[in-house]
């Protein structure tokens, strides 16, 4: 019985739309994140002086710790904006290939 | 490289206890201190009323669903704070805020490192670990692939982890509870062992999750009150904090750049690759994505909990910062009340110095209780962990192929519990006096190497077959045990050899390539008919990652 909802689901041109879509979705964040976080890395590894300069003459915020504390922020913002998307979006569509696949089987 | 070890062991409370800043493990904090009955009372109000939640958790815990997974009836939000709670142990809270007073600016990158896989593994796990799992990741390897030999496998793995992890726990526990409660340490050990058992055995997973999350509330808000209470003493102004922290440090200036820390490119990536995946491959983090309803409340408590580790994270920040003034210029904390010498009770016990300077004992007592509460809940849900691998893998899918009465397998999953209590009592109080640094190194390298790369390829990879997944995952655990046992944690720090075998004190690097190799290679080589109908169930496994359909749902009470 789930084998044959699951081969309607397949064939459903929205189940095409939902994987490739959130698919595509997800994997540009988790880029996004990873490049940051490792080109952070490597920065910290080869330039290392870069970050303890300060942001602006005369403050005591250095561009490592104003980097490192936009990130925190910006990750945090990126995990919001997947959640949002997937929640909302994504399993509306999700629900109606669910639907569709019921309709069909009947 | 010398810091860098030490990284591996901040992962897991030991950290916080057997890395005194410098010369041998254990140096100087083994001396006991008067009992602190503030703390100490303050502990026992925790115990009562987490004991109160484990009666009420223990009358609606009927089936095994109920057992392992609360029936699937956590919230999002109970369920980030959970999470958050399993990650900030008690080596962030005194280890990382050590760093920062000791290091600057190097603390706040390994900060950093801890929190970005959380935004990994919601974007490309946390759905499908939903969708796919019932109680134990295993569940999802197991999925298509034959039954007994990948459970065993990853049951093994598992175990693996679990032992090394809850091992280091418990004998970091009992220095630190020696230290800040002043109890001695067998006594400590057998509180915790005895505690732990109860929570599991009588309240399961329900019991076990609101532990974490009373005690996640509990460390936010100690830690956010004694940041409030230090930076009130600089008008709440960073500007004034860091310009008064450098003027005093002994690194000047330097404490806000990157020191020799993240120096070594390889070590730094291994390191970074060993926390992102092997986070992602820890079975008590795993199976607490089984507990939400359905897979977007698994994607709302991955939301909750990195919102309140990066905030929390930040706030250990300032704690270190602020300590760098508050308690490195007053002799009152250190020994013989020489400012600059050695701090009382270790390195370690900055944060706990800082709570006294701001709040006094009351704040130091409550401090401590939290950090006792952070222990006992985290080892909580690797026995937790533990025994759902013995009973649900091991005992019921592989030994009674899946026949087994759910009565037995809960029973079978309390006897699993109360031995694996016991075995982290003896064995801690066996380990009192050793370095056991490399422990919680071990479970994360196994975690990323063994756990994470099949778990990920049989989400993934289509042609991942049985015999690809016994090797990658078996390849991956030898890799990393035997790449552990051969570098300086263990073959010089240890068995006492002058030169390491392997040079760096991180796996994963290597570990990983070998395990997804391995899986790759040997499932390639799979004609088998069985791998070819695995590879076809892969199909509509992957609708149901996709859509959730067919997933394990909650069960009404």
């Amino acid at each position: 019985m789930s084998s044959e909802m699951y081969e309607h689901m397949r064939a459903n041109p929205k189940f095409q739309r939902l994987v490739t879509k959130r698919g595509r979705f997800a994997w540009t964040l988790a880029f996004i994140v990873l490049a940051m976080f490792y080109g952070f890395v490597l920065v910290v590894a080869f330039k290392p002086a870069l970050l303890g300069r300060p942001i602006r003459q005369g403050s005591m915020v250095t561009i490592g710790v104003a980097v490192e504390f936009f990130m925190f922020i910006f990750f945090w913002v990126l995990t919001a904006v997947y959640v949002r998307r997937a929640n909302g979006e994504f399993d509306e569509l999700t629900q109606e290939i669910v639907k569709d696949a019921w309709k069909e089987n009947k | 490289m010398v810091r860098l070890t030490r990284l591996g062991s901040m992962l897991g409370l030991l950290a916080a206890t057997t890395l005194a800043h410098a010369g041998p493990a254990l140096d100087g904090i083994q001396e006991k201190q008067p009992t602190n009955w503030h703390a100490i009372l303050m502990f026992c109000l925790f115990v009562a009323l987490t004991m109160g939640i484990t009666y009420w958790a223990s009358k609606r815990t009927k089936s095994t669903a109920d057992f392992y997974t609360a029936g699937g009836g956590i919230t999002g939000f109970q369920n980030g704070l959970a999470i958050a709670g399993d990650y900030m142990s008690a080596a962030t809270l005194l280890g990382l805020s050590a760093m920062v007073y000791g290091q600057g600016y190097d603390g706040y990158i390994y900060l950093l490192a801890f929190f970005a896989g959380w935004p990994i593994i919601l974007f490309l796990m946390a759905e499908r670990l939903r969708n796919l799992g019932r109680f134990t990741f295993s569940d999802i390897t197991a999925y298509r692939l034959e039954q007994g030999s990948v459970r065993t496998m990853a049951a093994i793995s598992s175990l693996t982890v679990v032992c090394f992890y809850l091992l280091a726990q418990m004998v970091g526990a009992g220095q630190l509870i020696k230290l800040l409660f002043g109890l001695e340490y067998k006594i400590a050990i057998f509180v915790v062992g005895i505690l732990m058992m109860f929570y599991v055995i009588f309240g399961g997973m329900v019991a076990t999750t609101w532990v974490q999350i009373i005690k996640a509330c509990m460390l936010l808000f100690g830690g956010t009150l004694v940041a409030v209470l230090a930076m009130s003493q600089f008008g709440f102004s960073y500007h004034n904090l860091v310009e008064r922290a450098t003027a005093v440090h002994k690194l000047g200036p330097k404490l806000m750049y990157p020191g020799s820390l993240l120096a070594d490119p390889v070590t730094a990536i291994s390191l970074g690759l060993g926390l992102m995946f092997g986070t992602a491959g820890l079975p008590h983090i795993l199976m607490r994505f089984f507990t939400v309803t359905n897979a977007k409340e698994a994607r709302k408590s991955v939301l909750y909990a990195s919102g309140f580790v990066s905030y929390f994270f930040n706030i250990i920040f300032l704690l270190g910062l602020t300590g760098i003034i508050i308690v490195g210029q007053n002799g009152a904390f250190f020994e013989g009340g020489k400012v600059g010498g050695k701090l009382i009770g270790g390195g370690n016990m900055v944060a706990m110095h800082l709570a006294k300077a701001v709040g006094g004992n009351l704040l130091l007592g409550f401090l401590a209780a939290v950090a006792f509460a952070t222990i006992l809940a985290v080892v909580s849900g690797l026995a937790m962990a533990g025994a759902s691998a013995i009973s649900h893998d091991l005992y019921s899918r592989v030994i009674m192929k899946g026949k087994a009465s759910e009565t037995t397998e809960i029973k079978v999953s309390r006897v699993a519990t109360i031995c694996l209590g016991f075995i982290a009592i003896f064995l801690g109080i066996l380990f009192e006096k050793q370095n056991i640094a490399f422990m919680v190194g071990l479970a994360f390298g196994v975690a990323a190497a063994a756990n994470f790369p099949v778990l990920i390829l049989s989400m993934y990879w289509k042609g991942l077959t049985t015999r690809g997944a016994l090797w990658g995952g078996y390849g991956g655990l030898f890799s990393a045990v035997i790449f552990v046992l051969l570098s300086k944690s263990v073959w010089v720090d240890v068995i006492g050899k002058k030169a390491a075998l392997f040079p760096y004190t991180q796996p994963a690097l290597f570990a990983m390539p070998i395990a997804f190799l391995l899986a790759f290679i040997f499932s390639k080589l799979d004609g088998s008919d069985r791998a070819k109908a695995e590879i076809e169930a892969f199909e509509d496994q992957y609708v149901r990652g996709q859509t959730g359909f067919g997933a394990s749902t909650a069960t009404k009470h």
